[in-house]
């Protein structure tokens, strides 16, 4: 029986009076497991990872991750123990990072509030984690800036992983970049998956990449878990209508745009 | 004594960085037919738009461009003002990525799609209304009237960008030039858009130039794709066949490094390195430093396209791949 390292049950998030951005979703990671979270703008797929995080709280339902339910405002001893179970890599590179800290730093700074290292530690350590994401010591005394988002990415995820968390959430973390690199950080995600034994939550709305990347999924629509299963199984015999639009929407040798009926999400025009 | 609509021949493009210049694009020649779409295909800073842009002069100030570009016959860079708005304004329109960057936001969506046929081609205003509300039922938008009466912040990005498609179809130009139009979108939001563009482009005879770095979505809605690296273009091939024998070990590397949702590897076959822009690249082929199949022949100078059956491809080790 593999342990299972979050459990999300019956969450909700209503921002306002009345926006209901995430009703009703319950999933569980195992150990080593990577679950994708699938879904269009609006489909509430990060607010999710963010109540995960707890940037955001939930309106109802409960959160629990190695195995103590997260609630309520934490100490900041509290925080650092959270950071340690769990972490993250946004999307845009170029707005994770502090544009006047050195690359070395950013990872220097997570290890020192979390490990008792020494400063020699702490740098040899920080080299590690830069080489263990394709780096080097080169580019640890660059700043963001000299860097190419490819790269930017992969120090996000250094520093995500140097506090060695049991999970790891990453909301549209190769969306933003080529095809070539994106190609780069998916392998370097299944090795850093394979070698620690790392848990995944892959928010994303690139069925492709969800594929490449995930062992089970959810669909979400309108903040609600339209369809969920084993990856493979949900792209290959999808039984949802919206499953199955989804999948009718992605080009690849053979297809044809088509246009189709009103949005099964249902979001009028004009939210944002 | 060419039918094409547009030919661009060693066009150059570069920009001022201090002292020196930079180059983005770099002898690109390309040609489009009436009614062809043409799909240009790259990565960040392969100078894709760049190329687009230089179609209507739209380089960033002080850049410096060089080359011959012919637009129905008139070389586009001999042009004075006067014809060269004519041109941007009728001819050939341009549809960005952004919509919401390009749609005055303080003016209502009719505004933004009668102004062009009011000022432009004279249409009376009455008219042009009707048409703008005929021209927003043409891309799927139904309630024309209340749509017309709205401003862009009331609208999602998909209905923005159908608008924008619409205000291009006002002007019936002879070339439409999309840059990354759904690269914002959602994927079913995607299809209905390129659906769109496509049905109403083909109806109307009108050509395009579809920039995209999604080569499966060029190839599903082109006739022929260029793919471009460092500020050249390194392969053209009818979309069809590019697909299936692509020459070049760099489009081999964007189409096997792509993961796709019929099979999982268990590690994605990779281009090693990141893309250059044409400034950076070095001496010999710009793609040589992340090829597999390069050798010391691929050194000494920037390979030129060739023919190769059927196909051009500015690889001098084409045959062995």
């Amino acid at each position: 029986m593999t342990e299972i390292l979050v459990r999300a049950d019956g969450l909700q998030k209503v921002f306002g009076k009345d926006m209901v951005a995430v009703d009703d979703v319950s999933f569980t990671v195992a150990r080593g497991q990577s679950l994708a979270v699938v879904g269009e703008s609006g489909s509430g797929k990060t607010t999710v990872a963010r109540m995960l995080l707890g940037l955001e709280t939930p309106t109802g339902g409960t959160i629990s991750v190695c195995g103590r339910v997260r609630q309520g405002r934490a100490g900041s001893a509290e925080r650092r123990r959270r950071a340690r179970e769990i972490q993250i890599v946004f999307q845009d590179p170029y707005s994770s990072l502090d544009p006047l800290q050195h690359i070395g730093d950013v990872i220097e700074t997570g290890l020192a509030l979390h490990f008792p290292l020494t400063a020699t530690e702490r740098r040899t350590r920080a080299l590690e984690l830069l080489e263990a994401v394709g780096l080097t010591e080169r580019h640890a005394v660059m700043l963001p800036r000299q860097l190419s988002g490819g790269q930017r990415q992969r120090v996000a995820i250094a520093r995500a992983i140097a506090v060695e968390p049991k999970v790891l959430v990453l909301d549209e973390a190769v969306a933003a970049l080529d095809v070539s690199i994106q190609a780069q950080i998916l392998n370097l995600l299944a090795d850093i998956r394979e070698r620690t034994g790392i848990s995944y939550v892959f928010i994303s709305h690139d069925l492709a990449v969800v594929n490449q990347i995930s062992d089970t999924a959810i669909v979400m629509a309108a903040g609600r878990v339209v369809e969920r299963g084993p990856t493979a199984e949900l792209l290959r015999t999808p039984q949802e209508d919206y499953t199955k639009a989804l999948l009718a929407a992605v080009p690849r040798p053979g297809w044809k745009p088509r246009r189709r009926t009103p949005s099964p999400s249902g979001s009028p025009a004009g939210t944002p | 004594m060419s039918n094409d609509l547009l030919v661009l021949d060693q066009v150059r493009l570069d920009i001022p960085a201090g002292r020196d210049w930079r180059t983005l694009v770099e002898n690109v020649s390309l040609t489009i037919a009436p009614g062809e779409a043409v799909g240009l295909v790259g990565e960040s800073g392969s100078g894709k738009s760049m190329t687009a842009r230089s179609v209507l002069r739209l380089a960033p100030p002080g850049a410096r461009l060089s080359g011959r570009i012919e637009f129905d016959g008139t070389p586009v860079l001999d042009l004075g003002p006067r014809d060269l708005r004519a041109l941007r304004t009728r001819r050939i329109a341009m549809i960005f990525q952004d919509p919401r960057a390009h749609i005055n936001p303080v003016r209502s969506i009719g505004d933004f799609l009668t102004e062009a046929m009011v000022t432009h081609l004279s249409v009376p205003a009455r008219e042009a209304h009707a048409r703008a509300v005929r021209l927003l039922a043409d891309v799927g938008i139904a309630d024309g009237e209340r749509r017309m009466r709205q401003h862009p912040h009331e609208l999602s990005g998909g209905l923005l960008q159908r608008v924008m498609i619409a205000s291009v179809l006002a002007v019936e130009p002879d070339l439409v030039l999309a840059d990354e139009p759904t690269t914002a979108l959602d994927v079913t939001t995607q299809s209905e858009v390129m659906a769109i563009l496509d049905d109403l482009r083909r109806e109307r005879g009108m050509a395009m130039l579809l920039i995209t770095h999604d080569l499966e979505l060029a190839a599903a809605t082109c006739d022929r794709i260029a793919v471009m690296y460092a500020g050249r273009i390194l392969e053209v091939q009818s979309a069809e066949t590019l697909v299936q024998t692509p020459r070049h070990p760099y489009t081999t590397g964007l189409m096997v490094s792509r993961p796709s949702i019929d099979r999982v590897a268990h590690r994605l076959p990779v281009i090693a390195g990141r893309p250059v822009a044409a400034f950076e690249a070095g001496a010999g082929c710009a793609f040589q430093p992340r090829c597999t199949q390069a050798g010391p022949e691929c050194l000494t100078g920037r390979p030129p396209l060739r023919e190769l059956a059927g196909a051009h491809v500015a690889c001098v080790r084409a045959e062995e791949s």
